[in-house]
């Protein structure tokens, strides 16, 4: 396993030969463009479930 | 068996909802080894050094805008000609998420241009006509949003889609047609690939990874859009019924325990 890994210690891995800010940078957009689009997609199927839900629930209440 | 089968919107709600799970979990595992490859295992790029590692983000998320158009507009036409209520609906799901890639695709172009070219951004052929697909996606999302008879917007929507399609050749062959300063495409049919094997493992795992994340992403959002359209459907009615009494129960089950 550690043959596989190419990296010597984590502070080289961090540092990615010097362009750590841009490599980590994309990632850590790509990573909260991601996570924001999952977040939007999962509240508007929260939001249909619950109006799917409504009418029998107001019928129950009734 | 016909054609239309599973164009029926409660045949695809249930059957998307057996799927998403292992969407889910294709996407988590793809994207596991493709970063594990990509961000651990492959060699330094000779001449980029390791900023090269932004390619096994930027270049799935590229090739998913592209993908994602053609399939919102092949379906936006599917919906306006055929009348295919779930072409149609489908066709609205996908545009967020093509958004989203095209975007990422030219912000994480953008992190990858300042160290190799020294900026940010050029008006190369291959970026700006990537701009363009972020506006057109964006003109759709505006111009469907903005309609309140959802068939009215729907048609709106899928003329702009059709149109908009010429864009996603000139995107793919801009480097070609033109002198540009955004490198050759390293992957084409009939030629080897121009990266080393692990290089290539990494893109091919993250690409996977973004396929599935796309499909599930996209099954989650139309699931919400049938069950908005729908609603007064004999169908999402008894669902409705179905997840009020699951939810009384569990609610009684909770306050007795």
């Amino acid at each position: 396993m550690a043959d596989w890994i190419r990296w010597h210690d984590i502070d080289a891995f961090l540092a990615m030969g010097g362009y750590g800010l841009y490599v980590w940078g994309a990632y850590g957009l790509a990573a909260a463009a991601l996570g924001l689009e999952g977040w939007l997609a999962h509240r508007r199927a929260q939001r249909a479930w619950r109006a799917t839900r409504l009418p029998a629930r107001r019928a129950a209440d009734a | 068996m016909r054609f239309t089968t599973f164009a029926a919107p409660s045949r695809f709600h249930r059957i998307s909802g057996f799927v998403l799970p292992w969407l889910w979990a294709a996407a988590a595992l793809c994207a596991t080894a493709g970063l594990a490859v990509g961000l651990l295992h492959a060699p330094t790029d000779a001449q980029q050094g390791d900023a090269y590692r932004i390619i096994f983000i930027h270049v799935p998320a590229a090739w998913m805008s592209m993908v994602l158009y053609l399939a919102l507009a092949g379906w936006a036409a599917v919906g306006w000609v055929w009348g295919v209520r779930l072409a149609s609906m489908l066709a609205r799901a996908l545009a967020p998420t093509g958004l989203a890639c095209t975007a990422l695709a030219l912000v994480t172009g953008a992190f990858w241009g300042k160290p190799t070219w020294g900026t940010w951004w050029v008006w190369d052929a291959r970026l700006t006509s990537e701009l363009i697909l972020l506006l057109l996606y964006g003109g759709y999302l505006a111009l469907v949003e903005s309609i309140d008879d959802p068939r009215r917007a729907d048609r709106a929507g899928a003329l702009l889609a059709v149109v908009g399609a010429i864009n996603v050749p000139i995107i793919y062959f801009s480097v070609r047609w033109w002198n540009t300063l955004h490198q050759g495409a390293s992957i084409t049919l009939g030629r080897a690939p121009s990266m080393a094997d692990s290089m290539l493992l990494g893109m091919g795992l993250m690409t996977l990874a973004f396929w599935a994340w796309a499909f599930a992403i996209v099954f989650v959002r139309l699931r919400a859009i049938v069950l908005e359209r729908e609603r007064d459907t004999a169908w999402v009615r008894a669902l409705g019924a179905g997840e009020a009494a699951a939810h009384r129960v569990a609610a009684m089950r909770g306050a007795t325990a």
